[in-house]
């Protein structure tokens, strides 16, 4: 095993394994990623070719301003005449940005993507319909003569189109963005670089989390595989016991810390803020009514005495979220929008949503948590309930009705429903 | 004017609404789980399957057609921010 590899002294492929070659480019100088993510010391773009003996295999490309090492990379060790095959797992561009000017420069070359992946190839080609290429799912294969690659549909890892590719005769996996991070190492391989065990998790907390479930489908297609090396497009090829990362990757998807609730409860999470404490006694009364359904669980916080980051966590884990503001110069308070507004590490689809608060003059927080929720692929199944200022003893029973109606919905009670009217829609 | 039903099966809500309504306009409103990205027939995020009345849709345009195929949409599945409503139908998430 190699322990003197630094690909930032030349351009050359480098071979991991018989006729598998690193062809990628390093771009240490990176430190935010795509507007979201920081990267301490840069990124990698990791691009593959496979040589078989009826052809070559290019697997991904990389970002445009770094063409010019790719393509030097791969002049060393293929003539473009030779190149059968360009498959792209992903077309997000930092990975198809070189793949214009590859497609022109072998135009013999068939490309194979996901059935997910065609618009997006339309849109970052500019190209018209007679655009040639194969689409792949799992079970599908590409020869190149002595060896073989078969595809794995693996979507929204992170991105709809996402796809691993599998070299069986080799046993690398090629896997996109699944198993990567933003590390930029000139040697290279996991058992080599420094230690990134940080960007590792990091990327994952950011790219793939709100795609758990994605994960685990995925990786009951890769667990099954004989895995010598990894190969994603960003950071290390992972060719030390690899098999470490795919299991890491199940730890992180599966939930860390069970709810310490009974697997059939649901559970429900009153956030509120409130300054003259009448959104905080609605939400004490919403949460007493939802209470009093069985197989509900509810968890009552105010958002004054907590962080973001932990928040974020819950509401990962819950089934309703229910959110109280009062209305502040026609808006709803602050807390409540930092919080609203750090939920994209996180899946939310389908989740119920309800909002409430107390008001002095115009009352417009509710409405525009609502919305705000439904933005965020939350189902608002109750609309919700704001009063002015102190509640009475009657609103607060109003209160426990309202958080009594979600708890009934949350634990899939029928619903007494008239038909509505459009027009009477809000 | 003529008025059509639409029934969300997902929150078991149906509503009035006049003939010629997009299934977006409602649902929105009324809560239902269908889920939209571009709101303009493109990124096939809203994409619904029709339970019954599958003939009481507008037709699904060739722009339409396009992007349920690159979606894999199932039989019965339309783009709920492109069809209109112009009869009795019920619909949910796909």
């Amino acid at each position: 095993m190699s322990t003197d590899i630094d690909v930032s002294k030349h351009r050359h492929a480098v071979e991991f394994a018989d006729g598998v070659y690193w062809i990628g480019a390093l771009d240490p100088s990176l430190r935010v990623f795509d507007i979201i993510l920081t990267t301490a010391n840069g990124t990698t773009y990791n691009s593959y070719l496979v040589r078989g003996s009826d052809g070559v295999a290019v697997i991904d490309t990389v970002k445009e301003n770094y063409s010019g090492e790719f393509f030097a990379r791969l002049e060393s060790v293929v003539d473009y005449s030779e190149i059968k095959v360009i498959v792209l797992n992903h077309l997000e561009p930092d990975h198809s940005g070189a793949l214009p000017e590859l497609m022109r420069r072998a135009p013999q070359a068939h490309l194979y993507i996901s059935q997910r992946a065609t618009s997006m190839l339309k849109a970052l080609l500019n190209a018209d319909e007679d655009l040639q290429y194969t689409t792949v799912k799992t079970g599908d294969s590409v020869s190149l003569g002595d060896r073989t690659l078969s595809f794995l549909h693996t979507p929204f890892l992170h991105w709809p189109d996402t796809q691993c590719t599998y070299l069986e005769e080799e046993g690398v996996l090629f896997s996109g963005d699944v198993f990567g991070c933003h590390y930029c190492d000139k040697r290279l391989f996991n058992d080599l670089v420094g230690d990134f065990r940080f960007s590792f998790d990091y990327y994952y907390a950011h790219i793939m989390r709100p795609f758990k479930k994605h994960v685990l489908d995925a990786l009951k297609l890769i667990e099954p595989l004989q895995l010598k090396q990894i190969a994603p497009t960003h950071g290390p090829i992972l060719r030390e016991r690899p098999r470490r990362y795919v299991t890491h990757y199940r730890e992180l998807s599966t939930s860390a810390l069970t709810r310490g609730i009974g697997e059939q409860d649901r559970s429900m999470i009153v956030f509120y803020m409130s300054s003259y404490g009448n959104t905080a006694r609605m939400a004490e009364a919403i949460s007493e009514g939802a209470s009093r359904l069985d197989g509900v669980r509810v968890s009552l916080y105010d958002l004054q005495g907590g962080e973001t980051e932990p928040f974020v966590d819950l509401i990962e884990e819950a089934d309703a979220l229910l959110f109280g503001s009062p209305t502040i110069n026609g808006d709803a308070v602050k807390p409540v929008w930092d919080l609203l507004s750090s939920l994209a590490v996180v899946n939310l689809k389908g989740k119920l949503g309800a909002a409430f608060g107390s008001y002095g003059w115009s009352g417009e927080a509710v409405r525009m948590i609502e919305d705000r929720m439904r933005g965020l692929k939350m189902q608002i199944p109750v609309q919700g309930y704001r009063l002015k200022l102190i509640p009475t003893e009657e609103e607060l029973e109003d209160c426990r009705s309202f958080g009594k109606k979600i708890a009934e919905v949350l634990v899939g009670k029928p619903q007494e429903k008239d038909v509505i009217d459009f027009a009477d829609l809000a | 004017m003529a008025k059509a039903k639409i029934t969300f099966e997902d929150i078991e809500q149906t509503v009035n609404v006049p003939a010629g309504t997009r299934v977006i306009e409602v649902s929105e409103k009324i809560g239902a789980g269908i889920i939209y990205g571009c709101r303009e027939g493109d990124c096939g995020t809203c994409m619904m399957h029709v339970e019954e009345g599958w003939n009481n849709l507008t037709e699904p345009s060739v722009l339409e057609e396009k992007v349920l195929k690159e979606n894999m949409a199932g039989r019965h599945d339309r783009l709920a921010c492109q069809a209109q409503i112009i009869g009795d139908c019920k619909v949910k998430p796909a």
